[in-house]
């Protein structure tokens, strides 16, 4: 088995990247996308990140079953870029959106690079005279580039995955 | 025209006229509960796929003109189109989506049911009236009068009477061969999740929307344009190539539909919306390597000439009135259940080809996401065009709605139906209609109305 040799690097990069660096990317992460900066937003991603809203409960794979949102890195730009365009019209009017990330706790190494946080979230978002809230878990693989801590992937979990919901168009 | 007009068969013609119908179709609820009992409630309606319920047991949830269903497989391999209602006082029996059950049990005062309905069991049964008897129809929990699949495709009426399904299918029956001829092995598995949408406004509007080839380069513009700026040199594992060239295929010009794609319309309401065939796009498309293996696949187990007839049939979206769509070349199918008449919810689902290679369903999972995908950077678009509508409709401004774009300039079909000039011809709505003014009046059609 590799525990121990997980171990050692789980303990060398959580050395470098702490719990509290971690919450702190992570709510910059949040008021990035309340405020609508999403070309930062994406910039915090890595060049061969993933961002995964899964349909399911405990979905295992994105491939094998569809996924409320599934992007590599190109759709992810794609999306990005498309949350510019003043054409957007499930965005006209915008929507506003308030966040709260909490608790946050790291995630027993699996072997692969970098850490994963665990956090909740709670998402209020406005538009068009109607309020909807959504709840869920978030899982951050973060990794270090330089000075910069970046997302390898991020899953978030929504309590009512599998829900019939209306258009989901601002990233959680 | 108001709200509180009577509804008679002379005023529900009015209301429906061969190039526009009045916006009232869409948002009195008195027309929306004449709907669920004239059209839902007495044609065949589509509510899942016999790979849902493969051995006896197996059951889903469903519902049809909002009445709650049971669909399960039998001892005797049958299928049976369950009320879910207990017999006794009246509980919704079956209260998970999907499972496998020796038998249904009430959760209120513990009565038995078979899988085909009729009563098992009852605890405490001698406090009974004296002429109660497990045997009497009517303590069971109730069959609905017809159910039938068509090439694994599983439909059921409300209603006892009606033309079969064979019928009502007519020859719209070639898109769920589509379907199957498609999978190499001839057996298809629904696989990999469902979606669910909903949206505030009538389910007659997503239908419209399907096979509507004129809206995607306005609706969609926002992710065709994100698209045709993205740099391909960025990291994809596939779903993001995949979903791109769609988002790119939505900005084709005018031109395109119009002359490459056409829109087919056949009795009863259904249509679908297709590509001309073009071997240069199959050579094209043989340059895919799982594409090639798929092809490969299908030559092996159906031979050369059959395996050209499938890769000739090109269909896009094909719509059976008045609750089903599916979309063969990607193994999609959506259902519509209308709530109200200003909520719709749809149900989503991916198909798996036996016998194809792996990655094709890889395929048809990104396919999905962005097609039919709650948070698709497509669908959205979609579904604020629909919320728009009901928003409008609220307004006092035209009271009618046009859907003559094309009219007469239709062309008879060599397989009974009509085919629009081009793609972008609103004949599938008005065949829509005019299955809605059969179903709704007896399709007395467009006598003094005509001339309003």
């Amino acid at each position: 088995m590799t525990t121990s040799k997980a171990a050692t690097a789980h303990t060398t990069i959580a050395g470098k990247l702490s719990l509290d660096d971690c919450k702190t990317f992570l709510i910059y992460e949040a008021q990035l996308l309340d405020e609508g900066h999403f070309d930062r937003w994406l910039a915090l991603f890595t060049a061969d990140a993933r961002y995964w809203v899964p349909s399911v409960p405990g979905q295992q794979s994105p491939h094998d079953t569809v996924s409320l949102m599934y992007d590599d890195r190109r759709l992810l730009e794609t999306r990005v870029r498309r949350l510019a365009n003043p054409r957007i019209y499930s965005q006209e009017p915008r929507s506003r959106t308030s966040r709260i990330v909490t608790n946050f706790t790291l995630v027993p190494d699996n072997g692969t690079q970098g850490v994963t946080v665990r956090s909740k979230f709670m998402m209020v978002e406005y538009r068009r005279e109607e309020q909807r809230l959504f709840a869920g878990t978030v899982l951050h693989c973060l990794v270090n580039e330089g000075d910069n801590i970046r997302i390898a992937v991020k899953r978030i979990d929504l309590v009512n995955c599998d829900a019939p919901l209306d258009g989901l168009v601002v990233p959680f | 025209m108001r709200n509180e007009t009577p509804l008679s068969a002379e005023v529900l013609s009015q209301l429906v006229q061969p190039a526009r119908v009045h916006r009232r179709v869409y948002t009195d609820p008195e027309i929306f509960e004449l709907e669920m009992q004239r059209i839902f409630a007495s044609t065949w309606v589509y509510v899942g796929h016999e790979s849902q319920i493969r051995n006896p047991g197996d059951f889903f949830c469903t519902r049809v003109a909002r009445k709650p269903l049971v669909i399960v497989r039998g001892k005797n391999s049958e299928i049976n189109a369950l009320h879910n209602q207990c017999a006794h006082r009246g509980s919704m029996v079956v209260a998970v989506d999907a499972g496998c059950a020796d038998e249904f049990q009430c959760c209120y005062h513990g009565w038995t049911y078979h899988l085909d309905g009729r009563l098992k069991a009852v605890p405490l049964n001698h406090g009974y009236p004296e002429d109660f008897n497990i045997k009497n129809p009517n303590t069971a929990m109730v069959q609905v009068p017809r159910v039938q699949s068509y090439r694994g495709f599983i439909f059921v009426s409300l209603a006892a009477e009606g033309h079969s399904l064979e019928e009502f299918l007519g020859y719209m029956k070639t898109s769920l061969d589509d379907m199957v001829d498609r999978a190499p092995d001839g057996e298809l598995d629904v696989a990999g999740g469902t979606f669910k949408h909903v949206y505030e406004g009538n389910w007659k509007i997503y239908l419209e929307n399907l096979c509507d080839a004129a809206h995607p380069w306005f609706t969609h513009r926002s992710s065709i344009a994100a698209a045709q700026q993205q740099d391909d040199a960025v990291y994809s594992d596939g779903s993001g190539e995949i979903a791109i060239r769609q988002m790119r295929q939505n900005g084709a010009p005018y031109s395109f539909w119009e002359s490459q794609v056409g829109i087919w319309t056949y009795p009863n309401g259904h249509s679908y919306l297709g590509d001309y065939h073009d071997d240069a796009k199959l050579v094209a498309a043989m340059n895919d390597p799982t594409f090639r293996a798929y092809v490969e696949a299908l030559q092996a187990k159906k031979g050369q000439q059959e395996t050209q007839r499938v890769m000739e049939i090109r269909r896009w979206n094909s719509n059976i009135y008045p609750n089903l769509s599916i979309m063969s070349q990607f193994q999609q199918l959506r259902v519509i259940h209308p709530i109200a008449v200003d909520r719709t919810v749809v149900h989503t689902y991916c198909f798996k080809l036996r016998g194809a290679p792996e990655q094709m369903f890889r395929n048809t999972i990104s396919f999905a996401n962005i097609v039919n995908g709650t948070g698709s950077l497509v669908l959205t678009d979609d579904l604020e065009i629909y919320n728009r509508i009901t928003l409008g409709f609220a307004s006092e401004g035209a009271e009618w709605v046009e859907i003559g774009r094309g009219y007469q300039s239709d062309v008879p079909d060599v397989h009974g139906g009509r085919k629009g000039k081009n793609s972008t011809s609103e004949i599938y709505i008005r065949n829509m209609f005019d299955a809605w003014r059969e179903y709704m009046f007896g399709g007395e059609a467009e006598t003094k109305g005509a001339a309003a």
